[in-house]
């Protein structure tokens, strides 16, 4: 009898879970749900084992921007990863951690990430939700730890209250701050450019930005691959090593043959994101093109493809400026849902 | 509501405990630390390694991870989901309490020092595996599969320290080490019993076999690679079982 009444209720429960199923990431309407923009790959992270959804996301945001997370309450993931600069520090070559500390490197832009198969210029973070506790614990950076942060957390009701709605209670834990940090930086998908409405079919180039593309495809797309603009490879570009002599991705493999090499940056809000490469030393995209064109620093582990630079003519050089400005996504970075406040 | 309510008190009665119901069996895995002979102390004892080092420990911890119990009919009872971070500062976490154990009749264990790769590359995880602990490279991302720290006269550290931080769980300098050890004698596990296997790790192991560690010329590894692989090498023979116990309730 008791086992018939199980049965019963359990049937019940489980229509009634069945008819007011509204799973997040299905659900286009929803501006909380991971959405694949049309024609775009596969994604690496789709939130498995952390449901997306909008608690989870403001949870994450606010997290984002609070200085607690840093050892003296001055700096916070958003003093370096800024909405306005594509979320990466407009006008700094290197950032500032507390106290001032100088790093080494340019802080990078934070969008479409859950298609990033590894995170930092040297590709040592294989998981978005890993990924802040390097920033987080750097002494040059954050310099905080979680057993402080955590601490700090708990003293907050407002917190209390967040973790509790997201996760069922309200403990505050790493893994938690953790996921919904990456729920957060997930959701931040710049798809909205000019040249993703193009592709659409939503809106045409003009005929300098048509010539850029094409010099594009002939000159740069096998390293900063369509629609992402970056195969996310490890290269040495060829840039000379400077003083500071950063090894790249041989600090993480610890392997000769990986010296120099950096990830390969997306094309994508250069616009919002000077200075260019690891170490932000070019100001300018003319830079950048100068660079490709007589810069190449000759090395054992300089990428085969360009041993011979990248030689335009000043056609295409200014056709593809125009183009590049047409990955320029403005939507992206007044998205209000990204916003501080 | 009111139906779910119903529902999870209907059900939960089921599972009541009964009287004169035997108690499940019971499997324990008791870890002991030692440097050779000697039961390891903190911070104050010294120690001889086989170069002749004289050190002390001030950190050991280890991850355990993949269990595998195999009884004498040859089937196995494969401890799913089970991560273990063993503290020598913490007693509780010297001893792994095997959840769900089948009956039988145990004769071998295997087991892996560290965590499987799929763990190291699947984000934030919960448990022993939380980042908050400290085992989890931020830079590289990774577990540490095994720490050991200490001074040493030897170290060429103004500090005098030395720091084996062993992680890599890829290619040629993948440290992660399967241990296999025969039980010298059965473990008979069955209800109204628990049964405990005392499993001896010896920290001088670190230093020797195949390649006797210098302090003063190897104070430290904590990138990974070969200094890491040659120190997993080494450990991959510390541990031995010393007893296996089983008492009647």
């Amino acid at each position: 009898m008791k086992g018939a009444i199980c049965w019963g209720v359990s049937i019940c429960f489980v229509l009634s879970i069945e008819s007011c199923k509204t799973d997040p990431n299905l659900n286009p309407e929803d501006p909380y749900s991971f959405q694949i923009p049309n024609g775009w790959p596969k994604a690496r992270y789709n939130f498995e084992n952390n449901p997306v959804s909008q608690v989870g996301f403001e949870l994450g945001k606010k997290l984002f921007f609070d200085k607690r997370l840093s050892r003296d309450n001055t700096i916070s993931c958003g003093s370096c990863h800024q909405p306005f600069s594509a979320f990466a520090q407009i006008g700094h070559d290197i950032s500032h951690g507390v106290e001032d500390r100088l790093g080494t490197r340019n802080s990078p832009p934070l969008f479409n990430l859950n298609w990033h198969p590894s995170f930092f210029w040297d590709g040592g973070v294989n998981h978005l939700e890993v990924q802040p506790i390097n920033p987080i614990q750097n002494p040059l950076e954050m310099d905080e730890n979680f057993t402080n942060i955590i601490a700090k957390l708990n003293l907050d009701t407002d917190y209390k209250s967040r973790f509790s709605t997201v996760y069922g209670n309200d403990s505050i834990t790493t893994p938690r701050i953790l996921k919904a940090l990456a729920q957060f930086m997930g959701l931040l998908i710049s798809h909205q450019s000019k040249y993703d409405k193009y592709k659409q079919g939503d809106a045409s180039f003009t005929a300098s930005e048509i010539s850029g593309y094409t010099v594009f495809q002939n000159n740069c797309a096998s390293c900063h691959k369509e629609p992402l603009f970056s195969d996310f490879s490890l290269r040495n570009n060829g840039l000379k090593p400077s003083a500071v002599n950063d090894s790249g991705r041989a600090h993480i493999t610890l392997n000769p043959a990986d010296l120099y090499k950096f990830k390969v940056p997306s094309l994508r809000n250069l616009k919002y994101t000077t200075p260019y490469m690891h170490d932000g030393r070019f100001s300018s995209l003319e830079q950048v093109l100068d660079h490709y064109a007589t810069g190449i620093h000759s090395s054992a582990t300089l990428d085969p493809l360009l041993m011979n630079g990248i030689q335009l003519s000043s056609q295409q050089r200014s056709d593809l400026l125009v183009f590049l400005q047409t990955l320029d996504d403005e939507a992206f970075i007044k998205d209000k849902r990204f916003q501080e406040k | 509501m009111l139906l779910l309510l119903i529902f999870a008190y209907g059900c939960k009665r089921k599972d009541d405990p009964k009287p004169n119901v035997p108690t499940a069996p019971s499997l324990k895995l008791s870890f002991k630390n030692f440097v050779g002979n000697d039961t390891l102390s903190l911070n104050n004892e010294w120690y001889q390694n086989a170069n002749g080092d004289s050190f002390s420990v001030t950190m050991y911890k280890y991850y355990i991870s993949n269990i595998v119990l195999t009884k004498d009919d040859g089937s196995q009872f494969i401890d799913t989901n089970g991560y273990y971070l063993i503290n020598s500062t913490d007693a509780a976490s010297k001893v792994i309490d095997i959840k769900n154990i089948t009956a039988g009749n145990y004769t071998k264990i295997q087991f892996l020092v560290g965590v499987d790769s799929l763990r190291n590359v699947s984000g934030a995880q919960t448990g022993a595996l939380d980042p908050f602990f400290g085992m989890f490279w931020d830079w590289n991302s990774g577990y540490i599969m095994a720490k050991l720290e200490g001074n040493s006269p030897q170290s060429p550290n103004l500090s005098k320290q030395f720091v084996y931080h062993v992680g890599g769980f890829t290619g040629e300098n993948n440290v992660l080490k399967t241990i296999q050890l025969t039980l010298p004698q059965k473990a008979t596990v069955v209800s109204n019993s628990s049964s405990i296997i005392e499993i001896k790790s010896d920290v001088l192991e670190w230093f020797k076999t195949p390649t006797t560690i210098s302090i003063n010329s190897f104070p430290g590894a904590m990138n990974g690679g070969k200094p890491a692989k040659t120190i997993s090498d080494n450990y991959a023979d510390m541990f031995t079982i010393t007893s296996v116990i089983t008492s009647m309730e």
